[in-house]
């Protein structure tokens, strides 16, 4: 009894001492592949310097596979410490539910409001005027990575633009190259889509379509000229024999498939395997036609916890998750932007710079988690992947897809 | 006196028996039904992430029949049904009177042949995935021996690629049935077969009338074990084709899952699942009422 007072006012003392207490805090993502994982050792990093444990929940298999995961065992009482999502909708329930903690007071200290850059990352963790996650990084979908060797090996130029890709794909074929690598999974063919409909379209398009949800307009020619071009693109993409993104993307990387439309966390891979932008792998920002990018991304939640110390740890990453420092190592790592806009990324490559210059320009759209729930997203899914792999035709496809965003909310 | 001499009422006979199973009436009805009837209502409302009471009438059941993953769903699971409980009957049955045959190394066969029935659909399924992948498995193997035109791709072909899940599932399925049909066919008496024999009937025409109608009991276990495998597969075809190629694989319990943890949908799902009950219920009641009826009437 002596005893377990003695050590009692012993951890007293210690926790007095010292702020911040070693806590085991257990965050949960999907981060798997090789230069996600390296990003998200920053984060552990970081954390383990100021004195706590970081226990990594990673799960593999992609996002939506993840996300359920997350959400049964939040619902089923067994919250994390800390959780990955996309900002936008894809938490709004849970946050509604009041599963998640208020972060307002912290983000009104820190002054987030004038350090997010651009202020709509800050909109997505936003539900009636509190702050419910931290935004940590900015992705977007609008890339089309060319492998320089392929082109070489076809006796092709690498193209700047859409058009020149279409055209470069025969040469690609007959030199035993698959024009475009694209996975099997669902989400993939989807993304390929709206990164047509942002790249060809252009921002007016893609605002009418997703954003407003204008069911006539997804119906009208403007797309029409859309769904001509994923035909191409699933002519393009036969015999890629891929099921995850990072299969396709190695593909690139080998110099076997000669580009791949797929967000800019596909950068991270191309470094990992020690490619250099520019030399080894070209990249084009909203397919070499409209220079815009989306502005999605991943943020962290916390979940209402019961113990006090994992409470004040969970504001502690919170806070070290947006620092300039870990912003930096941890973006330069995963190649995403950083959504601090006062940071400085000298060590940036090419593809990273331009994408920092069309933020900087603010030629942005939201991305597509941001206005679409995911029930609707999950239709889109499943028509982009039906699409991709059958005969189905563009007209047919296009009006099943504006049945989908009549009916989307 | 009379108190005595009257018989105890039937609610009390057996007593003891009677509590140590209310445990398991209250599970059944508080699980099994109770869990049932809040799905049933629930798949009228608009839950999303999370279960709430807002009716929508029958809209998740239009959007349920109007989509095309769910008719891909319902007509891979018609095909793969009627050819899994065919060839499961007729492959098991087979192998059976094979081995019933009295031939040497009986144990062993048996035992390759339910070996596979000790794997779980996932491993089943990689296993297959790999087998039937056009590259490594089967067709290089053959294109290797010399016939270098040989196609075979199942999983790789949206139209056929339900055939490919088949073929893993029989793989995996057949040997208990077998092992169900070699019980039953020990359970013949000799009797018959010597009479049949002395008659001079063909061994066909004796397997064809005379056991296999004497098999009965036996046949409606395998035939429950096999419908009940059917409607819940789910895990074979995640782990083999993912639903894919497209949604040229998609199985109704997966449309559930799918919809009521990745699509955020809880209604869609909770309408989804119904339709599946309704479908077991169509064929389980008729069926239950000729079995459990008929015997009551004598």
């Amino acid at each position: 009894m002596r005893y377990g007072l003695l050590t009692a006012a012993f951890a007293a003392s210690v926790a007095f001492t010292t702020a911040s207490h070693a806590t085991e805090l257990e965050v949960t993502h999907w981060w798997t592949s090789g230069g996600e994982a390296a990003g998200v050792a920053e984060f552990a990093r970081a954390f383990e310097e100021a004195g706590h444990t970081w226990i990594d929940g990673a799960i593999a298999g992609g996002g939506p596979t993840a996300r359920s995961v997350f959400v049964s065992r939040l619902l089923g009482g067994d919250p994390m410490g800390a959780t990955q999502f996309n900002h936008g909708r894809q938490a709004e329930e849970l946050v509604e539910a009041g599963l998640f903690r208020d972060l307002t007071e912290i983000a009104e200290e820190d002054g987030w409001r004038d350090i997010v850059n651009p202020p709509s990352l800050l909109d997505g963790c936003t539900l009636d005027g509190r702050i419910y996650c931290a935004p940590i990084n900015i992705h977007s979908w609008q890339w089309l990575w060319l492998s320089n060797q392929a082109f070489e090996d076809a006796g092709v130029d690498v193209p700047t633009n859409w058009d020149e890709f279409v055209e470069a794909a025969p040469a690609l074929r007959e030199a035993g190259k698959v024009p475009l690598a694209l996975g099997s999974q669902s989400w993939q063919a989807a993304g390929l889509f709206q990164v047509l409909m942002v790249g060809l379209g252009g921002p007016d398009v893609f605002n009418q379509v997703y954003g407003d949800k204008d069911a006539e307009f997804s119906a009208g020619e403007e797309v029409a000229r859309v769904f001509a071009a994923a035909d191409d693109a699933r002519e393009m993409s036969r015999g890629s024999n891929a099921v995850e993104w990072q299969q396709a993307t190695n593909l690139v990387i080998s110099g076997d498939a000669g580009g791949q439309i797929m967000g800019d966390w596909a950068q991270g891979d191309f470094q990992a395997a020690g490619l250099v932008a520019g030399d080894d792998y070209s990249c084009l920002p909203g397919l070499g036609v409209h220079d815009v990018i989306a502005t999605g991304g991943d943020a962290f939640y916390f979940p209402v916890l019961d113990d006090a110390e994992k409470s004040d740890a969970q504001l502690e990453l919170a806070r070290i998750m947006l620092s300039p420092e870990t912003q930096v190592a941890f973006n330069l790592k995963k190649g995403s932007l950083p959504v601090r806009g006062d940071v400085d990324l000298e060590a940036a490559n090419d593809c990273m710079k331009k994408g920092l210059e069309i933020l900087a320009a603010g030629n942005t759209v939201p991305a597509v988690e941001q206005v679409l729930s995911q029930d609707t997203v999950t239709q889109i899914n499943d028509l982009m992947t039906e699409f991709f792999n059958s005969e189905m035709t563009a007209e047919d496809a296009q009006a099943q897809f504006a049945t989908i965003i009549s009916q989307a909310d | 006196m009379q108190a005595q001499t009257r018989r105890p009422t039937r609610l009390f006979r057996n007593l003891s028996a009677k509590i140590a199973s209310i445990p398991m009436i209250l599970t059944a009805l508080v699980i099994f039904a109770g869990g049932t009837i809040w799905t049933v209502v629930y798949s009228f409302t608009n839950s999303r992430l999370l279960p709430r009471l807002n009716f929508v009438g029958i809209e998740q059941y239009e959007r349920l029949w109007s989509s095309t993953r769910w008719m891909i769903s319902i007509q891979n699971l018609f095909i793969y049904g009627i050819c899994m409980l065919i060839f499961s009957l007729v492959i098991g049955f087979i192998l059976a009177a094979l081995l019933d045959q009295k031939i040497r190394f009986e144990n062993t066969f048996r035992s390759i042949f339910l070996y596979p029935f000790a794997l779980s659909f996932i491993v089943t399924g990689l296993v297959w995935q790999w087998l039937l992948n056009p590259d490594f498995g089967l067709q290089q193997v053959v294109r290797d021996l010399g016939w270098t035109s040989f196609s075979f791709d199942p999983l790789y072909n949206t139209n056929i690629v339900i055939f490919g899940i088949l073929i893993a599932a029989l793989w995996q399925g057949t040997g208990l049935v077998m092992c169900l049909m070699l019980a039953g066919l020990r359970g013949i008496d000799e009797d018959i077969w010597k009479a049949a024999r002395v008659d001079g009937i063909p061994m066909w025409k004796t397997y064809i009338f005379i056991v296999i109608p004497m098999m009965r009991g036996v046949l409606i276990t395998s035939l429950v074990l096999i419908a009940s495998g059917i409607v819940k597969v789910y895990d074979l075809v995640v782990a083999q084709t993912g639903g894919g190629p497209g949604i040229a694989s998609e199985v109704p319990a997966k449309y559930v899952y799918d919809m009521m943890f990745q699509a955020q949908n809880l209604g869609q799902g909770f309408a989804a699942s119904t339709m599946m009950l309704l479908s077991v219920l169509i064929v389980l009641i008729p069926w239950a009422y000729l079995e459990f009826g008929r015997r009551r009437h004598g």
